[in-house]
């Protein structure tokens, strides 16, 4: 099952490196990555997406937990949460295409963010379920270039992950 | 009033500050500065070692044996990765070393400079914590918190690495001790959880054949005593992992001897029959548990461990506890005894005594004592489980013993009886052979005029015999018993039963030393024995006061033919054992 994790972790050198390097050693796959640091410029916030039962996701919060850096740890999708992905997309945009994309983006309430004589680069955002419809909505062929930001989430309501 | 001090004189000072007496360590460029500290100062004694990983087991058998942190000092570059195979073995088996390791100087890190290796980064995923020195005025801070972390919570290595611009000695600083260490991000657990302790009681009291399954936790967390104190409350059978033995007294009826893979063939048939498993500071490490899926069927489990990461990795818990093992086995003790004073009955006594009749029964056919246990001695040569006995008597079994990794080690921890936490100390997580020697050398000093012996293997000896000459330089009494095989005989073994009898690679007859004249050469004193009747004799020579003050080295040619039995069936239950060699029928062999 996939599984959204959102860590706070102290925004200093070496940490990050910490938080990969536990899933590489203990063989837990990192599908998506996002981080920067939070309005507390001390903490640095990540979402991580991965696959795993319940269990393996248990080890891998008990492991995360046990880096000195690492202050917090909630698995977003044991509860309500919202998560978006920007995505950057350049596509070959020639002749009657060019309309079909522009309509197709707009569907998408994409925005075309950079205009070449023979391309397009739309910005969308969403989450990844989405992204991924527009990218197949596409002509295979026309695609030139993608570039997602990795899912960044937010639990809904009141509840918030901090200090 | 703060001191005016370099940072390389603060970080002297600041080991001082925290109570450290020896340091293991070898000099080299990166750490000159360091050293030139060192030479000005008396309260921390150097000791100059001959290979930085001699250094790390060194400071890792002091810290096992005293529970205080263990010090480490390399240089760059060749020096650090030298000492990493000794911070894997504290990593495993959760020993609180602080390595600190010389650095190019911060300006040059990353252009390939002399001697550089990223330290932090090849140590990452064998260290607890590990920190890059930016500038000198961090050095008191990130030594103080060094220390906290490696020793508090689940314990563990920590390194230090030290560029060499950050020990200039032509800089100065204020020099404050840090008074304490906060870490948001960091805080152990200080007690079990109440609600849980009640849980785990009840089950335990409800138990009608119970298990207790104790672990390296007990020891690293002081619990010898409160788990002694519950398991006689309760009279319920106790087993110790290879880690773990000294946990409970060795001679102690209610003691099953040590489980796992050579463990004792009651302990693991307990285990695999028990309705309940209290384990407490124990991991359910492969070796132990061999075939998770078919492991105690009919078992209620209950862990206690300081480390959550640790509970329901491999075997899930029913009545899971975090917290440190004295403190949570004291409380559990209270609530049993509050439990038994209201209700005496509450313990199923006839169930216990059957199940201790099974174990009986267990223990008469196939216990380590029995008379067909080592039978492949039938030319008349000397077997390793004698000669490990006959260290035990001639200690008093009140020696440290260290050991390495293989037959010998497996010997010693079925043969010789641990009575007190800390006595034993082996690399049981990584398996470190070379282990056993610098590791005793570190429970010297630690423990001067005290009896340490290292039951090593000529293999595991000569992975780390340079050492020999630092005993010299520091006039350090061990015992070196080494069980001569002439092969690398746990190796041998495996390919005797699972591969036809193929010895690729794990003999070396003609190519050994004679270790006697070796020994004498380093000015150590040495014996050479082959035969059982002058065993007794040789061993009370080696241990009594004539060899007082001498490192003595016991070339003791054992039986080569030997095996560790009993020996876990690969891919069984913990009932799965070969108990002793038939030949032809040990070929257990299994293809996947
Ligand atoms: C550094 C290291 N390399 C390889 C091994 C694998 N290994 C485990 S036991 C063993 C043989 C040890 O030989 P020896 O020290 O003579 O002990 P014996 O089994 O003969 O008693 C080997 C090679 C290891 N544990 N450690
Ligand atoms: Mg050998």
């Amino acid at each position: 099952m996939r599984r959204l994790l959102a860590i706070l972790l102290e925004n200093e050198a070496g940490a990050l490196s910490r938080v990969i390097g536990l899933f590489a050693q203990r063989n837990y796959n990192i599908e998506t990555l996002s981080v920067a640091p939070t309005e507390d410029p001390t903490l640095s916030r990540l979402t991580l997406s991965t696959e795993g039962d319940e269990n393996r996701i248990e080890q891998i919060t008990k492991h995360l937990n046990r880096l000195i850096e690492v202050v917090k740890v909630v698995d977003l999708t044991d509860g309500d949460h919202i998560e978006r992905e920007l995505m950057m997309i350049k596509v070959r945009a020639t002749g009657e295409v060019r309309d079909e994309i522009k309509r197709a983006s707009e569907i998408f309430r994409g925005q075309i963010i950079d205009v070449a004589r023979d391309a397009y680069t739309i910005q969308l955002t969403g989450t990844s379920d989405k992204l991924d419809a527009f990218i197949r909505a596409m002509d295979e062929a026309n695609i030139l270039e993608v570039v997602r930001s990795g899912v960044s989430g937010v639990g809904r309501g009141e509840k918030i992950l901090s200090l | 009033m703060s001191e005016r001090l370099s940072g390389g004189e603060m970080l002297i000072r600041a080991l001082q500050d925290e109570g450290v007496e020896h340091v293991f360590g070898y000099p080299g460029g990166a750490v000159l500065h360091i050293y030139d500290a060192i030479f000005k100062q008396q309260r921390i004694e150097h000791i100059l070692v001959r290979h930085e990983q001699a250094a790390t087991h060194m400071a890792d058998g002091y810290a096992r044996s005293t529970g205080k942190p263990g010090v480490v000092l390399v240089t760059s570059g060749p020096g650090a990765t030298n000492a990493v195979t000794g911070i894997a073995t504290a990593y495993m088996d959760s020993t609180p070393i602080i390595v600190i390791s010389g650095q190019v100087p911060s300006g040059v890190i990353g252009t390939d400079a002399f001697q550089e290796t990223d330290m932090v980064g090849v140590s990452r995923p064998v260290v607890k914590h590990s920190y890059l020195v930016r500038t000198a005025s961090e050095i008191p801070q990130i030594v103080k918190e060094a220390f906290y972390i490696a020793c508090s919570g689940r314990p563990g290595p920590v390194v230090i690495d030290v560029p060499k611009d950050a020990t200039d000695p032509s800089v100065l600083f204020d020099y404050d001790h840090p008074q304490s260490v906060s870490l948001r991000s960091y805080a152990p657990a200080t007690r079990g959880h109440r609600g849980q302790i009640k849980k785990a009681v009840d089950a335990m009291l409800g138990a009608k054949q119970p298990v207790i399954y104790a672990g390296g936790g007990v020891i690293q967390g002081d619990a010898a005593a409160p788990l002694t104190r519950l398991a006689r409350r309760l009279g319920f059978p106790v087993t110790n992992t290879l880690m773990g033995l000294g946990g409970f007294p060795g001679d102690d009826d209610q003691f099953l001897g040590m489980l796992g893979m050579h463990g004792t063939f009651e302990s693991n048939m307990a285990m695999h029959h028990a309705d309940l498993i209290f384990a407490v500071g124990a991991r359910f490490d492969d070796r132990v548990t061999n075939n998770p899926g078919k492991f105690a069927p009919e078992a209620k489990i209950v862990h206690l461990d300081i480390d959550p990461a640790s509970i329901s990795k491999i075997i899930n818990a029913d009545i899971p506890i975090v917290g440190p093992a004295a403190e949570a086995l004291a409380e559990i003790d209270r609530v049993a005894e509050r439990r038994l004073e209201a209700d005496p009955d509450r313990l199923d006594r006839d169930a216990l005594a059957a199940w201790w009749k099974r174990i009986g029964d267990w223990r008469d056919a196939h216990g380590l004592d029995h008379d067909q246990r080592h039978r492949s001695g039938l030319n008349g040569t000397l077997l390793p489980q004698q000669v490990v006995q006959a260290v035990y008597r001639a200690t008093d079994g009140q020696a440290f013993v260290t050991s390495d990794v293989g037959q010998h080690q497996m010997f010693a921890a079925q043969y010789y009886k641990f009575a007190e936490p800390r006595r034993w100390i082996n690399s049981g997580g990584l398996g470190t052979m070379g282990f056993g020697l610098p590791a005793a050398m570190g429970v010297q000093f630690a423990h001067p005029g005290r009896a340490v012996a290292c039951i090593t293997g000529e293999g595991s000896f000569m992975m780390n015999m340079q050492e020999l000459s630092t005993c010299m330089q520091y006039a350090l009494p061990i015992k070196i018993i080494n069980l001569n095989n002439q092969a690398l005989g746990m190796v041998k073994q495996w390919q005797d039963m699972q591969y036809g009898g193929r010895h690729s690679h794990s003999t070396y007859r003609d190519a050994l030393p004679d270790f006697k004249a070796l020994t004498e050469s380093f000015g150590h004193v040495a014996y050479r024995i082959d035969a059982l009747a002058e065993l007794d004799d040789v061993m009370a020579d080696v241990f009594g006061p004539k060899h007082k003050d001498d490192l003595v080295f016991v070339d003791a040619h054992i039986d080569p033919e030997e095996h560790v039995y009993p020996m876990a069936v690969k891919g069984g239950a913990m009932d799965d054992m070969v108990l002793e060699r038939i030949d032809g029928r040990d070929d257990i062999r299994e293809d996947v």
